[in-house]
């Protein structure tokens, strides 16, 4: 660990008996050189970091005053919003913190798709960022239930309803996930067990990801790799720096929110009591997860259904292995850009599609938009890996962002990258 | 080029938005008609209650809802926040009576309601509740306002929305036509006419008048803290607002060597 000096004797005592500060320093500060290049789509990741310790602390604080029982959950999550001092703040920036998670994180994964950062040497890195998203995705869910309204019930009722789509084995599963012959007092108690367990697995995965990133870098707007220290700065100051004042920004929209339209992605059903033997007229899941509903309601039969979900997100896996393209950065694949673009208006189709009762025309637009999901990668972009030309690379990162850099990359080579 | 792709993100996340929120308006617009939308003081960045509407709003649940309808989550002590002293909301809560208890005796007793009291329910248990009212259990009405979209002008529709039905319209035996409630039949009889409270304040009682009143009154049940999140709000976002700006400048003197 070189590079790292200290003056002041504490640190340079603890640093003799175990290496912290220079460990600290090679993760977040000077010692961590990146790409000097990138933008403020880089951001999204510390974002999704501090979002998750936001998500950790409110959550901590409500399970302090919330009850985990059928007859209780609903009316201690409202003695949070009435008696318990600032209760009503917590409550609110853990709820609407839950949907700008996903917000981060989706622009995050996006970012990735766009710029290639899922390829080589990067594939485990983002690997760790698809299971990062399951175990989001499980703990929204989980918590969803806990304040036992009436999507809360329906919606735990529907989802885990998923599981009797399994052969065989299906009607035992569903028993065994509820612990009893239906959603109840049982299920309520392990899902919050559940949800309280689980941000911590994703702190665990978390560090794996970051681990996995510090082995190569991040990925940068280019896609080339850094050939040299002029095409690096050290992430302190610059890039602490930066996330920092991105922070500012996301603070600001949230607490926009938070104060003043808390509810605004809520559904109104959820402030009813849960009631087993009233269902609501449209149950629907919150809306991070209506693309993926979507795809679940667009297929007849119920076990194509569940497969086609889950496979919606399991895809992701063997994306480095399906867009073989070597160049990494959407910006020098002129038809690849044209199919993100398209990709990203299909996301949005199928969480609107979701958000619809899944008839009609709705239900045909949803199919199309399925279809064209799964196109995407399994047609679309090993074909372009084949048949794309891509643009010229420069070759450095330090060419094209260095004043002047222009000049010199008319003068760089001319040749698309050969395929590998 | 890069500024054009975040900003491509922002538009993508602009639409989602959009579409959410056209979800919830399309939503609304299936399952009911257009809803008359009133001016209410708290809306927002600086709405607060208006305490007289909400004084209205309480003795007119206090006088007609409260026959049928509970308000679990409020306790007589929150109407503080309605601008009533101590010594008013001691009385209000003293004109009922409470079963407390077991004494030292092992027996239950009734007592003077004291301010640390929630309202009482009108029926010990919905069975109760059902038997009284056709089978209809009417629902408990502090979160009503955040229960249903465009809560506070779906509630003053719903009160003045009893009319007569279309000619053509078969109404099922039992219920009342209502022109705001999905599927127009509703188990509740027209609760409000004319002059069916005397205003404490003197305000004429028509049924828009108690009506507004009322959706005003639940607003302030179903979000009682919403003047706290409001100011606070604003003392936050001019923080944030200068804390940005000044890590933005600090953003700009770090990199000053690198652009």
């Amino acid at each position: 660990m070189s590079g790292f000096q200290s003056n002041n004797a504490v640190i340079k005592w603890v640093e003799h008996r175990m290496p912290i500060f220079s460990f600290l320093d090679h993760s977040v500060g000077s010692g961590y050189p990146s790409p000097r290049n990138l933008s403020y789509l880089w951001n999204f990741g510390s974002l999704a970091g501090i979002t998750l310790v936001i998500m950790i602390l409110t959550g901590i604080l409500l399970a302090m005053q919330y009850t985990a029982h059928v007859d209780y959950a609903f009316e201690s999550v409202e003695r949070i919003m009435r008696d318990v001092n600032y209760g009503w703040l917590i409550r609110y920036i853990h709820m609407n913190g839950g949907s700008f998670f996903f917000i981060v994180v989706y622009i995050h994964i996006f970012r990735g798709l766009y710029y290639g950062s899922y390829k080589a040497p990067r594939e485990l890195l983002w690997m760790l960022g698809v299971v990062i998203l399951l175990l989001m995705m499980a703990t929204a869910f989980m918590g969803y239930v806990l304040p036992w309204g009436q999507m809360s019930f329906w919606g735990a009722k529907v989802i885990t309803n998923l599981f009797s789509a399994v052969p065989i084995f299906g009607e035992q599963i569903v028993v065994w996930l509820w612990g009893g012959f239906t959603v109840d007092n049982p299920t309520l108690n392990r899902f919050f067990a559940l949800h309280y367990l689980m941000p911590f697995i994703i702190v665990g995965v978390v560090i794996l990801h970051i681990w996995a990133l510090h082995r190569f870098g991040s990925n940068n707007p280019i896609g080339i790799d850094t050939k040299g220290p002029q095409d690096s700065i050290p992430f302190h100051p610059y890039y602490t720096v930066k996330d920092a004042f991105g922070l500012g920004v996301f603070l600001l929209v949230l607490a926009a929110v938070v104060f003043y339209a808390p509810n605004y992605m809520g559904h109104p059903d959820n402030y009813i009591p849960a009631n087993p033997l009233s269902t609501p007229a449209h149950i629907v899941p919150e809306w991070y997860f209506l693309p993926f509903y979507a795809i679940l309601r667009s297929i007849p039969d119920k076990l194509m259904g569940v497969i086609a979900m889950f496979g919606s997100i399991a895809i992701l896996f063997v994306l480095p292995w399906l867009d073989r393209s070597p160049v990494r950065s959407g910006r020098f694949r002129p038809l690849f850009r044209l199919f993100f673009v398209l990709f990203m208006v299909d996301a949005v189709v199928l969480g609107y599609a979701g958000s619809q009762p899944a008839e009609g025309a709705w239900l045909r637009i949803a199919q199309v938009a399925t279809a064209y999901y799964f196109i995407h990668f399994l047609v679309i972009l090993p074909l372009l890996s084949v048949f794309e030309t891509p643009k010229p690379l420069p070759t450095s990162i330090s060419e094209p962002v260095l004043k002047g850099g222009g000049g010199s990359m008319a003068g760089a080579p001319a040749k698309p990258m050969e395929k590998a | 080029m890069r500024k054009g792709l975040i900003f491509g993100f922002a538009a993508l996340a602009a639409v989602s938005t959009g579409a959410l929120f056209n979800t919830n308006s399309a939503k609304a617009a299936g399952e009911a008609i257009a809803l008359p939308q009133l001016e209410w003081s708290f809306e927002g960045m600086f709405g607060t209650y208006d305490r007289a509407s909400l004084q209205r709003g309480l003795q007119v649940y206090r006088e007609v809802c409260s026959g049928c309808h509970s308000l679990d989550y409020i306790a007589f002590r929150n109407l503080a926040d309605l601008g009533y002293s101590e010594d008013e909301i001691k009385a209000m809560a003293a004109e009922v009576s409470v079963v407390d208890g077991p004494n030292d005796e092992g027996e239950m007793f009734e007592r003077e309601g004291r301010p640390s009291d929630y309202f009482p329910a009108p029926f010990p248990n919905p069975q109760a509740a059902a038997f009284a009212n056709g089978g209809a259990i009417p629902p408990d009405l502090s979160l009503m306002a955040k229960a249903r979209a465009d809560g506070p002008n779906y509630l003053h529709a719903l009160m003045i929305g009893y009319v007569d039905p279309p000619a053509d319209f078969e109404l099922a035996e039992g219920s009342n036509y209502n022109a705001y409630f999905p599927g127009h039949q509703i188990a509740m009889a027209a609760p409000l006419f004319e002059d069916a409270v005397e205003y404490a304040d003197g305000t004429p009682a028509t049924v828009d008048q108690m009506a507004t009143d009322l959706a005003h009154f639940f607003m302030w049940t179903a979000e009682p803290k919403l003047e706290e999140r409001k100011g606070m709000g604003i003392k936050v976002l001019i923080f944030l607002l200068v804390f940005c700006g000044v890590l933005y400048a600090a953003k700009r003197k770090v990199w000053a060597d690198v652009h």
